[in-house]
């Protein structure tokens, strides 16, 4: 099913939530909304869902306006942050009751099916009889997608379905979020703070900001080519110097880059930890190593700039560095945004 | 004993129990001993007197209607107190709380002159033919009085408890209002409704103050078993008050086992494996 957002406002009291969005998400697709707290994503998803209705504009399902259908009748499965299971219901009772309320009767037998079908789907089986409070989390938040599913929704919507679970129960999560999604091909939109979250399980990144879209594309699109400061920022770590444009390249403090498009005076200068890097000889920024931190996969390095500004970047895990030498951060690549 | 790092146990342990020893198991052992020194045939036939038996009668059918009227109209006020905010909100919540802080005789003179056929109520409702002064319709209303804030108070605080997402899970999975309050609300209220009921039933059953007044007191008709308990006791028949208010003490002993006993069963999903 397509989703179709149309200039879509929502105000709470004075807060401006949702600041006109307009946003497509296509029949089958996985996008992630993601922005900081405050930046309306929780909102929009809920207005989607028709937990909130919008002060605004058309929410539109297909082709038909969804706006002002309440949710009992959207046809939207809902996955809470804290999942939001029935503790007074068995797993298998959680899974079933979509189906019970459900004003299209089915048999028991086929209640019963359905359910053990969805326990093997989201790997839950012999679970069935335990209470929400016997399981483990990431097994709560597999019930509540197979609860979300039972009801065989149009869409399926995620309100930071991993927010509240450790960090490697969260990536298996995530891999096997795609792998249910590739086999069902439900259109799916979900919520996330987390932008490796975002990146490692969408089709397409919406990143949002004070209740706006402030860019959209996929993973790809928005790595690669972050279209804001704020977008570089929130998409990883990210080194910040005040730079000067001047005749088509940026200059700061001993490095230059070729940039397009800018004109010239005051800029700064974006860059990943990857794409800094280090020499005994310049040209380069003149800094000096402050610390090196060892990490499973390399080593990071914070050097502090004769300027005075930190510098963090990876170096290959056999590179001797020590805290307190001096020498070169070279810029490989970078990204130039006016100030 | 296993070490605990909290301070305190054996001082506050020793103090509560002494307590609990001094003015709550003393005085009820001090009744069954009263009581036991009956022979069983003198007891039987105090406990057993027709006077005796419809009291009873008079006094758990009221408790039982205050009880289940109370159950209905203070899971309606928990509801309407925590659901919604409206001009004077927090003076009807600090009502419920009346029935606790009003001397109970106070409350008895109240309702009388209210339901007495002169009374504001009572005129009314002696026009439509209805006689609540005077009637076990009147004990019922005292006893509906005095024990309303358990309810309430048992049920509120569960359900401000009850995450809304429950609800919201709910609506998005197709179930109507309805469909949500019978089968998520009220199992998550069970608990509370039973541990209010069984307050409010044990406390009907043993009033006295608010009662006398509006009841009439008429043996074989009105005259609540508390009453009567004390009618003897003013007669001296220590024996006799302690075999009829033994029975009182029993009905609320087996009334709270069973009630515990659901409550454990509707919070079975709590425990963890």
């Amino acid at each position: 099913m397509k989703i179709r957002l149309d200039h879509v406002v929502k105000t709470f009291d004075t807060f401006r939530a949702v600041r006109d969005v307009s946003l497509d998400i296509e029949s089958g697709e996985l996008v992630a909304l993601l922005g900081p707290s405050g930046s309306g994503k929780t909102t929009i998803l809920r207005m989607v869902a028709g937990l909130e209705y919008s002060d605004g504009g058309h929410i539109y399902f297909g082709d038909q306006d969804a706006t002002d259908i309440p949710v009992r009748e959207r046809g939207v499965g809902f996955v809470f942050q804290h999942y939001a299971l029935f503790p007074h219901m068995t797993v298998a009772e959680n899974i079933a009751f979509g189906m019970k309320v459900s004003k299209v009767k089915r048999e028991r037998a086929a209640i019963d099916a359905r359910v053990s079908e969805l326990l093997r789907l989201v790997r839950l089986e012999g679970l069935g009889d335990r209470f929400p409070a016997q399981i483990s989390g990431g097994q709560r938040q597999r019930v509540a997608l197979a609860r979300a599913l039972a009801v065989d929704p149009k869409v399926l919507l995620l309100d930071e379905p991993f927010g509240a679970l450790d960090a490697n129960v969260r990536k298996d999560l995530r891999r096997w979020l795609r792998e249910i999604h590739e086999e069902l091909g439900i259109t799916t939109l979900f919520v996330t703070h987390d932008q490796e979250e975002a990146l490692d399980l969408a089709d397409r990144v919406v990143i949002l900001k004070d209740g706006q879209i402030v860019q959209q594309g996929t993973p790809e699109e928005v790595c690669r080519n972050p279209q804001s400061a704020f977008v570089m920022k929130f998409l990883g770590d990210a080194n910040v110097l005040s730079a000067e444009v001047r005749d088509g390249k940026a200059y700061a403090s001993g490095a230059s880059i070729e940039v397009d498009g800018l004109v010239d005076g005051k800029a700064e200068l974006y860059a990943r930890p990857s794409d800094l890097d280090w020499s005994e000889q310049g040209p380069g920024i003149p800094a000096v190593i402050a610390r090196v931190l060892d990490r499973a996969d390399g080593r990071r390095v914070i050097a502090t700039a004769e300027t005075g500004e930190h510098l963090e970047f990876d170096v290959a895990p056999e590179r001797a560095l020590k805290a307190g030498k001096g020498g070169f951060v070279t810029v490989r690549r970078a990204k130039v945004f006016a100030a | 004993m296993k070490r605990n790092v909290l301070p305190g146990l054996r001082l506050s342990l020793g103090v509560t129990l002494f307590y609990v020893g001094l003015i709550v198991v003393l005085p009820i052992a001090a009744l069954v001993f009263k009581a036991a020194s009956l022979g069983p045939e003198d007891y039987w036939r105090i406990v057993s007197s027709a006077r005796a038996v419809a009291s009873y009668r008079v006094t758990v059918l009221s408790a039982l209607g205050a009880t289940l009227f109370n159950l209905f109209f203070g899971l309606a006020l928990a509801w309407v107190l925590t659901r919604y905010r409206f001009p004077g909100w927090r003076i009807v919540d600090a009502m419920v709380d009346l029935p606790f802080a009003l001397p109970t005789a106070v409350a008895g003179i109240a309702l009388t002159a209210l339901f007495a056929n002169n009374g504001w109520f009572g005129s009314v409702l002696s026009d439509l033919g209805i006689k609540v002064a005077y009637t076990p319709l009147g004990i019922m209303i005292a006893m509906c009085f005095t024990s309303l804030p358990f309810i309430v108070r048992t049920v509120q605080p569960v359900l401000e408890d009850i995450d809304p997402a429950l609800e919201e899970a709910a609506q998005s999975l197709g179930g109507s209002d309805w469909e949500i309050f019978r089968k998520v609300i009220l199992p998550l209220l069970t608990p509370a409704l039973l541990a209010g009921t069984s307050l409010s039933f044990a406390r009907s059953l043993g009033e006295f103050g608010a009662i006398i007044f509006i009841a009439g007191n008429q043996p074989m008709s009105t005259e609540i078993t508390a009453l009567l308990v004390f009618i003897r006791l003013e007669e001296y028949d220590y024996q006799a008050a302690a075999a009829i208010a033994s029975v009182l003490l029993l009905t609320a002993f087996v009334m709270l086992a069973v009630t515990n006993t659901l409550q454990a069963r509707a919070l079975r999903y709590t425990v963890r494996s």
